[in-house]
C-alpha cells in the first residue's frame, strides 16, 4: 500500500480504538480515576501527613509522579491487551489480517489507540493531583518523553499479552501476577534508599523502578537513578518488544 | 469470460502443525469473469483453501496467485484483489452497521468520504440502510450475511470469495442474495462460491470444483457436469386420486399414493414417448417435476461420502 493509503488504514484504526475506550468511559476512564483518588487519599493525605519527607519532598509530592506513571502504565497496557484479544475472541481481528495493510501499521493503529488512553486516564489523574498537590514539572521535555515512551513500551508488552492469549483469564494473569506487583514494588510509595542493599539491588532488576524514577526526575528533578539510564533501557525494551510483536503477528498465533 | 486467470493454484499442500493434511497438492484456475463453485463435503479443505487465498493460513507448499499476482512475491498487492464473505460472523458486534463498513474500507487506504459514499451505495442495495446506526448485534442472521457481503465489496475488490453466504438465510431472502451476486458477477467481479445448498451452485455458477479429502476431484462446467447424468426421476402430480394405477410400457413407475408416481427416465429414452404414453391413458397431470437435485447425485457419487455408501 502507499504512504497515503498506509495514512488512512492508521488512522482509522486509532479513531476506532479511541472512539470504543471514550464510549465505554465507565469502564476505561473512571475506575482508575476513583482508584487513584483513592491513593492520593488515603497514603497522602492522610498516612502521608505521618510519614514526614521522603526524598526530599513531602509524601504527597513524593508519591504523585509515581501513582501518575502507575495509571499510564496500567492503562496503556490494559487496554491493547483487552481491546485486540477481544478483536481475536470475535474473530473481527481477520477483518485487519485479510486487509492489504502492513503489520507495522496494524501494531503501530493499536498500540497508539493503547497510548491515547494512558495518556487520557494520566490527564484526569493529574486534574486530581492538583487537589492535594502542586505539581512543578522541572524538566518539561524529559517528562513527555519518559511518559510516551513508557506508554509505548507498554501498550507494545499488553498486545503481545492479546497476541498470546487464548481465554480471557490468560489477558489477566499478566496484569494481576506480574505487571502489578512490579509497579508496586517499582518505587512509587517509597524511595528504595529505605531499603536494604540487596533489596535495593533487586529493585534494579524491576523495569518499572526506572521509568517511575525518571518521571519522578522529570517532575521534581530529583530521583533514586540517572533519567538517562531509565531512558536508555526503556528504549531497548520497546524495541525488543516491537520485533516480537510483529513477528507474532505472521506467526501461527494469528495465522494457522 | 476472459481467459486470464483471476486465481491460479498449482499443487497447493496445507499440513496443519496437528499433522491433519487438509490440502494434497490441489490444482484449480478460476477465469476472470467466472461464477465459480467449489464444493466439498465437511472438512474436505474449501476452508483452508480460501483461507490460504486471503492470508488467515500459511500454505505448506504450492503456488497461488490472485489476478497473477504471486502471494509469495507481493501478497498485500494479491489480497487487496480480494474481498472474503467468511463462514462465520467475524465483525465487531458492538460496532454500528456503517462504522463497521468505514473501517474495513480504511484498512485498504480508503479515506472516510469516500468510504462513506460506498458504505451507502451497498447498504441500500443490500437493504440495510436504515440500520446503518444500529449496532451489528442487534441484526438478525440475514442483515449480518448481507453486512459481510457490503464489508467485502467495500473496496471493490476484482475477486469476491464467499464461503456460504447463504446459510442459515431463508429462501426468500437467498433468492434475493442470488440476484444481488449476479448482478455483481455481470458487473465484472469474479466470484468464487462455497456453499451447501447444491442447488444454489447449480442456479448461479458457470465452473465447478469438487474437493474431498484434500484433493480436487472433479474440475469442470456446470453443464459438462450435469450432462453426465444417465437418469433423471420426474415427479407426475395428477388432478384426481385413481383407484386403478396404470402401468407405463419401458418405463418403472413407483406410485407414492393414489394421485402420484415417479418415473425414472433414462438420458436415451427422451421424455416424447413418456408423454404420449401418458396422454394416451388420459390421465389428468396437474404438475411435474424434476425429483432430486441433479447437481446434489453427481457431488454425492464424486465425494467420500458416496464411496462410502
Amino acid at each position: 500500500m502507499s504512504i497515503q493509503a498506509n495514512w488512512v488504514a492508521y488512522k482509522t484504526i486509532v479513531r476506532k480504538e479511541v472512539r470504543r475506550f471514550i464510549r465505554i468511559w465507565p469502564q476505561t476512564i473512571l475506575p482508575p480515576a476513583v482508584t487513584t483518588g483513592l491513593y492520593f487519599l488515603i497514603f497522602g493525605a492522610l498516612i502521608g501527613r505521618r510519614i514526614g519527607d521522603m526524598g526530599g519532598f513531602s509524601y504527597m509530592e513524593f508519591v504523585a509522579p509515581g501513582l501518575i506513571m502507575m495509571t499510564i502504565i496500567t492503562n496503556s497496557y490494559s487496554n491493547v491487551a483487552s481491546s485486540f484479544f477481544s478483536a481475536k475472541f470475535q474473530n473481527s481481528v481477520e477483518e485487519l489480517l485479510v486487509s492489504p495493510m502492513p503489520n507495522w501499521v496494524i501494531l503501530a493503529g493499536w498500540v497508539t489507540g493503547g497510548v491515547a488512553r494512558g495518556l487520557c486516564v494520566a490527564a484526569v489523574v493529574t486534574v486530581l493531583t492538583l487537589f492535594f498537590t502542586d505539581i512543578h514539572v522541572q524538566h518539561v521535555g524529559l517528562t513527555v518523553i519518559v511518559i510516551l515512551s513508557t506508554a509505548i513500551l507498554f501498550a507494545t508488552a499488553g498486545f503481545i499479552n492479546a497476541v498470546y492469549a487464548r481465554t480471557f483469564d490468560d489477558v489477566s494473569i499478566i496484569p494481576t501476577f506480574v505487571l502489578t506487583p512490579l509497579t508496586y514494588l517499582g518505587g512509587i510509595f517509597y524511595s528504595i534508599t529505605l531499603l536494604s542493599e540487596f533489596w535495593q539491588s533487586v529493585s534494579h532488576a524491576n523495569p518499572i523502578f526506572y521509568m517511575v524514577n525518571a518521571f519522578r526526575f522529570g517532575v521534581l528533578g530529583e530521583s533514586d537513578v540517572s533519567p538517562y539510564i531509565a531512558l536508555s533501557i526503556t528504549a531497548g525494551a520497546t524495541l525488543v518488544l516491537i520485533l516480537a510483536a510483529l513477528k507474532m503477528l505472521n506467526g501461527s498465533r494469528m495465522r494457522s | 469470460m476472459s481467459e486470464f486467470n483471476a486465481i491460479d493454484i498449482r499443487g497447493l499442500e496445507k499440513t496443519y502443525d496437528n499433522g491433519f493434511r487438509a490440502l494434497d497438492g490441489i490444482d484449480f484456475q478460476v477465469k476472470q469473469g467466472d461464477f465459480f463453485a467449489l464444493l466439498g463435503p465437511n472438512g474436505a479443505g474449501k476452508s483452508t483453501t480460501i483461507g490460504i487465498l486471503c492470508s488467515l493460513v500459511r500454505k505448506t507448499a504450492g503456488s497461488v496467485k490472485i489476478m497473477g499476482v504471486d502471494i509469495d512475491e507481493d501478497f498485500p498487492l494479491a489480497k487487496s484483489f480480494l474481498g472474503v464473505v467468511p463462514q462465520e460472523f467475524n465483525f465487531n458486534v458492538f460496532e454500528k452497521v456503517i462504522n463497521i463498513l468505514v473501517a474495513q474500507a480504511g484498512y485498504y487506504g480508503i479515506p472516510k468520504a469516500e468510504a462513506l459514499e460506498r458504505a451507502e451505495g451497498y447498504l441500500k442495495q443490500l437493504g440495510l440502510w436504515e440500520k446503518r446506526d444500529q449496532v451489528a448485534r442487534n441484526l438478525s442472521g440475514g442483515m449480518k450475511r448481507r453486512l459481510m457481503i457490503a464489508r467485502a465489496l467495500i473496496h471493490n475488490p476484482q475477486v469476491l470469495i464467499l464461503d456460504e453466504p447463504t446459510a442459515g438465510v431463508d429462501i426468500e431472502l437467498r433468492r434475493s442474495m442470488w440476484t444481488f451476486l449476479e448482478k455483481v458477477n455481470a458487473e465484472g467481479v469474479t466470484i468464487i462460491l462455497t456453499t451447501h445448498y447444491l442447488e444454489e451452485a447449480e442456479s448461479l455458477c458457470k465452473n465447478i470444483a469438487i474437493i474431498d479429502s484434500g484433493k480436487i476431484v472433479e474440475n469442470t462446467s456446470v453443464k459438462a457436469l450435469l450432462g453426465r447424468l444417465q437418469q433423471e426421476t420426474f415427479v407426475f402430480d395428477l388432478g384426481e386420486a385413481l383407484s386403478e394405477k396404470p402401468q407405463l410400457e419401458g418405463y418403472e413407475i413407483r406410485w407414492r399414493d393414489d394421485s402420484s408416481f415417479e418415473v425414472d427416465v433414462d438420458k436415451s429414452q427422451g421424455l416424447g414417448d413418456l408423454f404420449g404414453q401418458i396422454s394416451k391413458l388420459g390421465l389428468n397431470v396437474s404438475s411435474m417435476r424434476n425429483k432430486a437435485n441433479r447437481l446434489e447425485e453427481l457431488f454425492v457419487s464424486l465425494t467420500g461420502e458416496g464411496k462410502q455408501s
